[in-house]
């Protein structure tokens, strides 16, 4: 006969107080957006310096990312950003206050709503410019 | 390294991730809400936009806290991720090796073009500069 902690580490995965809820969650998410933000950051500054190169070759770069699918892509950066940004502060809370660790679950939904709204408020205005706005 | 300085260096990271972290927050905030939110977002992001801005001390200043805050935040974090996941020491060095290459060359990369773009090239079509390269 196996105890019901057993049966359910067998079924998902949350076989220890941290795998597979809120915090392991956060974590992953932290650490992907982390890295495609990085790459992003990476390209970044090389586009942008190419401004030192002439108004041209800039005007061209930075034309790049004027297309409808770099306009999907930037809205998936920002949606990274704002993520790593909510649940940045979310980490320094719990590391730097007392009640951080007790709250740290309900912080995560409180991440996830601000990021819901700044999306909101984000995605259709940026939407509307790359797909309606004129060169 | 020795462990103890491996320590210190480790602590002075971790909370180098936190104050770093929290004034990015404001910073890309505000970088996103300047460049992209404006009137036309991404469409109005040319030359002259760019170079309008850093004409002036207060977005070059601006913009080269935000480069260092952000590049060394990011190189830490790169550089934190290579420690959890990569175990052959010799592909760890190669890809170390790599990730303080690119803080090197973005660092002064992004600095050099901070402070020493000229708005007003000479040589360049009036309508592709800012409108006060035309003021004479």
């Amino acid at each position: 006969m196996s105890t019901t902690a057993q049966r359910e580490s067998k079924t998902k995965i949350a076989g220890t107080l941290y795998r597979g809820h809120e915090g392991m969650w956060s974590w992953v998410l932290h650490r992907i957006t982390g890295i495609a933000i990085y790459f992003f950051l990476l390209v970044h500054v090389l586009d942008t310096a190419t401004l030192r190169i002439s108004p041209e070759v800039y005007n061209g770069v930075i034309g790049a990312y004027k297309t409808p699918i770099m306009g999907i892509g930037e809205a998936g950066l920002v949606a990274a950003i704002v993520f790593h940004a909510m649940n940045g502060l979310r980490v320094i809370l719990v590391d730097s206050t007392s009640w951080g660790t007790k709250y740290q679950r309900q912080m995560f939904y409180v991440v996830l709503a601000l990021w819901t709204a700044l999306m909101i408020a984000f995605v259709p205005r940026h939407l509307m410019n790359v797909f309606e706005g004129g060169h | 390294m020795n462990l103890t300085k491996r320590f210190k260096l480790d602590r002075l990271a971790w909370v180098f991730m936190r104050v770093s972290g929290f004034f990015l927050v404001f910073l890309i905030f505000t970088h996103l809400i300047v460049n992209v939110m404006q009137d036309g977002g991404v469409h109005a992001i040319d030359f002259a936009f760019v170079a309008g801005k850093l004409a002036d001390p207060m977005w070059q200043w601006f913009d080269v806290t935000l480069l260092w805050l952000a590049v060394l935040h990011g190189t830490n974090g790169m550089r934190t991720i290579v420690d959890d996941y990569v175990y052959r020491a010799k592909l760890k060095k190669v890809l170390l090796g790599g990730l303080y290459g690119s803080t090197a060359l973005l660092l002064v990369l992004g600095t050099l073009v901070i402070f020493t773009l000229d708005p007003c090239p000479a040589g360049s079509p009036a309508d592709l500069l800012p409108s006060f390269c035309s003021v004479s």
